[in-house]
């Protein structure tokens, strides 16, 4: 077994230096559009080219409600005026479920946080990209986080996928099961408002339908990062993203 | 009898059109082209004999439509909770007939907090074990139902569907463009194999051209998708059997690869590129002479964790001779993919039905013949040199010109399109109305075929090898459910 205590030296440290210092590395997300100021045409065919709803007609262009995009780039490609694209990664919001006394996190969960996982149906994505976080890029355990399988033990329930009705009972358990102070992190498009699968005979929609969110992480998926600035904002360490991106804002960038 | 014929069982289609149409595709090995068997009933009539007594790969295949489209086939064994979950969904409820607003919330049973799985082993000392839907640490839901004897799996229920998003039902009355986001989200590790099968199918109604330089794109991305999924399929062997320091050299891989998806496409998972005559944008030949060179040196590394796991005895006496599954039986159970080959059976979408192109690309389908866990491993392994040595061949000379064919003109019609996605065949059929909007989705995914066959290698091993035969079928719970 000795070979492999050698191959794990040599690779060397690999983690991101994330949330110290920026991560720069080319390929780490996906970015999202940026509001622009447009005339009224050209604004009116980029709204009606958006899928997912989340383009939004303001006075001087486009408004771009980030919570809703799907990064379906229709709004870049194939179009003689695309938006702007940024490439950030900061995007999770605090939403008001938060401001509960009951659910505050004390000091005690400083370097030591666990999470469970429930996807109540996604595609992947979204599971995919929270299983990178414990890659040696990402290392979240350096950061005192550590998912657990059992509700027992989660002091965050981390949620992706729309909400399917054969996943009610068992997301309602789950949480209910959970020791407080509890806190529920929604990760993706869908898991925030059912995204591209909206609501419909099979999905209610988002997490939220049923459990009170706390930390909104949106994005389609969103990139590993924008999941463990999601996880800081939930015991935090991180200040929040803002989400509804207006043309009027006077700094076009809400990733902080 | 189609087998002796040597065609294998695709899949089933049902549609409600001024009668119930069902149609059952085979497809043959090179040159021997398509089957589709047909068959109709009255529009009130709802009974149908069932087929799976002889071309057993069809019998999840009728249990989904008797669940979905309330018709019934007549003497096959085990109809009913399937689909839709009997301890929350009223009998009676068909919502993929057209009568069924899919857009509406359904009212249900109030959900029975005490559903409890079927016991069916009777031998003293039985016990049933029922796992999930929510288990282990980020893993896609499923529940499973094990029933053991000591030490012994003796029976292996997986209960599926908790992520059951009626793809299907919500693709009807969309545009035809819209079905794309839906295919690129069945599973985004296979998101790109099943948006090129969409856009085949779409293609060939409205007779589409596509430029040579997409259909070459379009293979190189393939099988870049491919690479990453085996990459990670390697990585979830490693982690099930505990050797951390392989799954994180492996793990290391899968982000490397990603990342290098988003810096040639704009996407991690290669959402939004697919669509109709080509792809959205065009990869210059230098990001993909450098793409490759990336690609080779993960090749690199790939072979050398091959060789350090071939002499890791501790990990091998884990996987050699455990979920074992045996030709016949992969037949049978009309397995896909790199679990097919495995264990001998050759089934290969790019060779069987070559699309895109790739009758044009020297490659081989590796298979082996032992048909257990090392032996599923191994595929993973030579496959991905094999898409690596397919991502230097076309990435070496893409042709010029667009990519891009001009702007679709939609017709009514239908057809099928095709792929072997990273998990083994993918086939889609959609059926265009007036307009480009779409009348009927239907789509067969490689994880259904293999989830229904995974039993057989589950059951008569020990419960400690279950999680690593589990990892080593490499399945996917969300292109299953749909
Ligand atoms: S990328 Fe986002 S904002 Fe742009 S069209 Fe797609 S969903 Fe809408």
């Amino acid at each position: 077994m000795s070979q492999w205590v050698i191959k794990g030296l040599r690779t060397g440290v690999k983690s991101t230096r994330y949330p110290r210092a920026e991560e720069t590395a080319a390929g780490i997300s996906p970015g999202l559009p940026t509001a622009a100021t447009l005339p009224l045409e050209v604004a009116q065919s980029l709204v009606a080219r958006c899928p997912a709803d989340a383009l939004e007609l303001a006075p001087a262009g486009v408004d771009v409600n980030l919570r809703r995009c799907i990064h379906c780039f229709r709004c870049v490609r194939g179009t003689n005026s695309p938006l702007g694209w940024e490439h950030s990664y900061e995007w999770a919001t605090a939403v008001s479920g938060g401001n509960d006394q009951k659910r505050q996190f004390g000091p005690a969960f400083d370097r030591s946080v666990h999470i469970l996982v429930v996807d109540t149906g996604d595609c992947g994505a979204c599971l995919n990209e929270v299983r990178q976080l414990n890659n040696p890029y990402y290392n979240m355990h350096r950061l005192g986080f550590f998912l657990t399988p059992t509700p027992r033990h989660a002091d965050v329930l981390l949620v992706v996928g729309a909400l399917t009705d054969h996943m009610r009972v068992p997301l309602r358990k789950a949480y209910d099961a959970m020791p407080s102070p509890k806190r529920v992190v929604a990760v993706g498009a869908c898991a925030l408002s059912g995204g591209i699968f909206g609501r419909s005979f099979m999905c209610a929609g988002g997490v939220a339908e049923l459990l009170p969110v706390d930390v909104e992480v949106p994005g389609d998926p969103p990139p590993p990062l924008a999941i463990l600035h999601g996880l800081l904002v939930a015991v935090g360490r991180k200040p929040p993203a803002r989400l509804h991106r207006a043309v009027s804002d006077s700094v076009g960038n809400a990733s902080g | 009898m189609f087998s002796d014929l040597h065609y294998s069982f695709g899949g089933l289609v049902v549609e409600q059109l001024t009668r119930w149409e069902l149609r059952y595709v085979f497809y043959g090995g090179p040159g021997a082209g398509w089957l589709h068997v047909l068959t109709h009933l009255a529009p009130s009539d709802y009974r149908v004999p069932s087929v799976s007594r002889l071309v057993h790969a069809a019998d999840w295949h009728e249990r989904e439509v008797e669940d979905l489209f309330g018709l019934v086939f007549e003497g096959h064994p085990r109809l009913g909770d399937f689909v839709l979950h009997d301890d929350a969904w009223h009998e009676g409820v068909a919502p993929m007939r057209k009568s069924f607003d899919g857009r509406q919330p359904v009212t249900h049973r109030a959900p029975d907090q005490n559903w409890k799985p079927r016991q069916i082993v009777e031998e003293a000392g039985a016990f049933l074990m029922p796992i999930g839907p929510i288990y282990a640490t980020a893993t896609g839901p499923v529940h499973f139902q094990l029933e053991t004897v000591g030490e012994d799996v003796i029976r292996v229920q997986p209960r599926l569907f908790y992520a059951y998003r009626g793809l299907e039902k919500i693709a009807e009355g969309r545009r035809a463009e819209d079905v794309l986001l839906i295919a690129e989200r069945i599973s985004a590790t296979s998101a790109f194999a099943h948006s090129l099968a969409v856009c085949q199918a779409v293609e060939r109604i409205c007779h589409m051209e596509v430029p040579p330089r997409a259909r070459a794109l379009r293979i190189f991305v393939a099988e870049f998708e491919r690479l990453r999924h085996h990459v990670a399929a390697i990585e979830g062997i490693c982690e099930s059997t505990g050797l951390a320091v392989a799954a994180a050299q492996a793990s290391i891989l899968e982000e490397d690869l990603l990342r290098l998806s988003c810096v040639l496409t704009g996407h991690r998972y290669l959402f939004g590129l697919g669509t109709f005559g080509g792809l959205t944008i065009n990869l210059d030949d230098s990001a993909c002479n450098r793409a490759a060179a990336q690609v080779r040196e993960v090749a690199e590394k790939l072979s050398r964790l091959e060789r350090m796991l071939s002499i890791s005895s501790s990990f091998l006496d884990r996987l050699e001779e455990v979920g074992h599954v045996s030709a016949g039986e992969a037949g049978d159970f009309g397995l896909v993919g790199p679990i097919a080959r495995a264990s001998g059976v050759s089934r290969d979408m790019r060779k069987a039905q070559p699309y895109s192109g790739y009758d044009q690309i020297e490659f081989e389908v590796p298979h082996e013949s032992e048909g257990d866990g090392y032996a599923r491993l191994r595929m993973f392994f030579r496959e991905a040199a094999q898409s690596v040595r397919i991502i230097s061949t076309v990435g070496q000379a893409v042709p010029g010109g667009q990519v891009r064919a001009p702007e679709v003109s939609f017709r009514p019609g239908a057809a099928l399109g095709w792929v072997e996605a990273p998990r083994g065949a993918a086939l889609h059929w959609i059926r265009l109305g007036e307009d480009g909007v779409v009348d009927r989705y239907r789509i067969i995914t490689p994880s259904f075929a293999n989830w229904h066959g995974f039993r057989l290698a589950a059951e008569n091993f020990a419960f400690q090898d279950f999680p690593i035969i589990l990892a080593t079928f490499a399945l996917s719970v969300h292109e299953n459910d749909r």
